[in-house]
């Protein structure tokens, strides 16, 4: 990254994925007067629990016989309001890097978006990877990605006068379709049948834009792409009945929601086994001291792929963080139920 | 139990077995057949287990439901035939079923 813009931020604690584990983190750091920055890829808070079942029900949590995964995210954010943990969504951690200096070890870290980051410990807690946008098998459609065809828009501008077409039946497709409207030269909006699992206003709002003669819309599914050097030029498609037809367009943005990649985690020199980051079972800490890996992203001998695993090792984690961050003081081991000066940090104490 | 197959895009088939009431998918996973990814576990919020039911057996198997044909827009190169198959429960009418899988679920 090239695009510095902002001062570098600097935390105690920088936890990488804002699901139950990393919130869980927060709180367990919190309790030893570690402060924390999270970041994720998601422009929301929670994970899995949140974009893949946020509606279902969770029987193994300890003390709750039920709760959904938005529940339990939610409880979770309350749980560790007191420790005001700051968070960066949207964007993608894609280096972490560790210095020694006079001060001691330093961890800079950077996002896709070019925020910066010094935290003294950094705690890897990216469950199954970064929620990426799907790729359509479409042949040759990588020689047109960030030149013509994109999974996300950061800048709506880009795609003045352009001739968008725009491939997918769900809110993001919907939103973007009615953003572009007045921004494209002209916006073509393809999904498989019609009908649109999208807010209902939105898809009213693009039926009305549709019979206004604003946009286009058409069914069918993109099999090929027409074009030289990124430069896309036509989609090819099928429509329901198989027939072959193609749709002039230069710019294609599909949406078919999201998956979970490894993504840049295999670059910070951390070592991995099948995509997950070997850790002890005592600090829960990577082949590179000061870098902890929690949650679904770990792996050692007998590892539950469990929200109430991920809680237990948040807690072994934060103690030897704080020997990091405070080399010098010792470490009292404490019940919340009975200490007051871990009550006044959770603001329950006078 | 009841006898599955899956064959994937080469065209190599497994024909492995499960008891009635698990899901498609979750026969698959058990058996670790390749081609299905089930990124959610069966909670019909990923389309990574979509699969391609051999036209014969589309009655018995039947057509999805809405919130599995909503899913069903985040699948790539979606057919009349195209189920999730965390959607569809085993059952001995559906001994012997044949689907196929995509070359990539995500
Ligand atoms: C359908 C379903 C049902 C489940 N039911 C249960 C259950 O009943 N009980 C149970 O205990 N568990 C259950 N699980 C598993 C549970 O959801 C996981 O164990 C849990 O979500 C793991 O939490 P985590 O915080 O480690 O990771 P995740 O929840 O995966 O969160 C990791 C976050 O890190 C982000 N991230 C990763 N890399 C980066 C990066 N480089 N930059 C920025 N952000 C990044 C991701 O976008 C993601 O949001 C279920 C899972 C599913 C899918
Ligand atoms: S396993 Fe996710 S939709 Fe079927």
């Amino acid at each position: 990254m090239t695009e510095h813009n902002e001062a570098v931020i600097k935390t105690d604690a920088l936890i990488i994925g804002a699901g139950p584990v990393g919130l869980f983190a927060v709180f367990e750091l919190g309790l030893l007067d570690i402060k924390a920055h999270l970041i994720d890829i998601l422009p929301k808070i929670g994970g899995q629990c949140a974009e893949l079942y946020p509606e279902k029900p969770i029987y193994d949590i300890p003390g709750f016989p039920v709760v959904t995964g938005q529940q339990l995210v939610d409880n979770l954010l309350q749980q560790i309001e007191p420790f005001h943990p700051e968070f960066h969504l949207g964007e993608m951690v894609v280096s972490v890097a560790r210095h020694e200096s006079e001060q001691g070890v330093l961890f800079h870290i950077e996002t896709d978006a070019g925020t910066r980051f010094e935290a003294k410990t950094v705690l890897v807690a990216a469950g199954g990877g970064s929620f990426q946008p799907k790729k359509p098998p479409i042949p040759d459609i990588d020689s047109y990605e960030n030149t013509s065809v994109f999974y996300a828009v950061r800048q709506m501008e880009s795609l003045r006068d352009h001739h968008v077409l725009i491939v997918g039946g769900g809110d993001s497709a919907l939103d973007w379709a009615l953003n572009l409207q007045s921004v494209a030269a002209r916006v073509t909006l393809m999904h498989r049948r019609d009908e649109f699992r999208a807010a209902p206003h939105s898809v009213a709002k693009m039926r009305e834009l549709v019979a206004e003669g604003k946009m286009d819309l058409l069914f069918g599914q993109v099999t090929g792409l027409e074009g030289a050097n990124g430069q896309l030029t036509a989609a090819k498609c099928k429509g329901m009945d198989q027939a072959a037809f193609r749709v002039p367009c230069d710019r294609m943005l599909p949406f078919f929601g999201l998956t979970m990649k490894l993504g840049p985690i295999a670059e910070w020199g951390l070592n991995l086994h099948e995509n997950l980051i070997p850790v002890d079972t005592e600090k829960f800490e990577t082949s590179t001291p000061g870098i902890f890996a929690i949650g679904d992203i770990n792996t050692y001998p007998g590892k539950l792929k469990l929200i109430l695993s991920g809680f237990h090792e948040a807690a072994l984690a934060a103690q030897k963080a704080h020997r990091y961050i405070y080399p010098d003081k010792r470490l009292l081991f404490q019940y919340t139920t009975s200490s007051t000066s871990l009550q006044k940090k959770l603001g329950v104490n006078g | 139990m009841t006898d599955v197959t899956f064959i994937d895009h080469t065209g190599e088939a497994r024909t492995v077995s499960g008891t009635a009431g698990m899901t498609l998918m979750e026969v698959a996973i058990k058996h670790q057949v390749p081609g299905i990814d089930a990124e959610c576990g069966g909670a019909c919020s990923c389309a990574t287990c979509h699969v391609y039911v051999e036209p014969e057996w589309m009655e018995a198997v039947g057509q999805p439901a809405s919130m599995e044909e909503d899913m069903l827009d985040f699948a790539f190169d979606v057919r009349p035939n195209s189920r999730l198959s965390c959607q569809i429960k085993i059952s001995d009418a559906l001994n012997d079923l044949r689907v196929h899988t995509p070359a990539r679920q995500s």
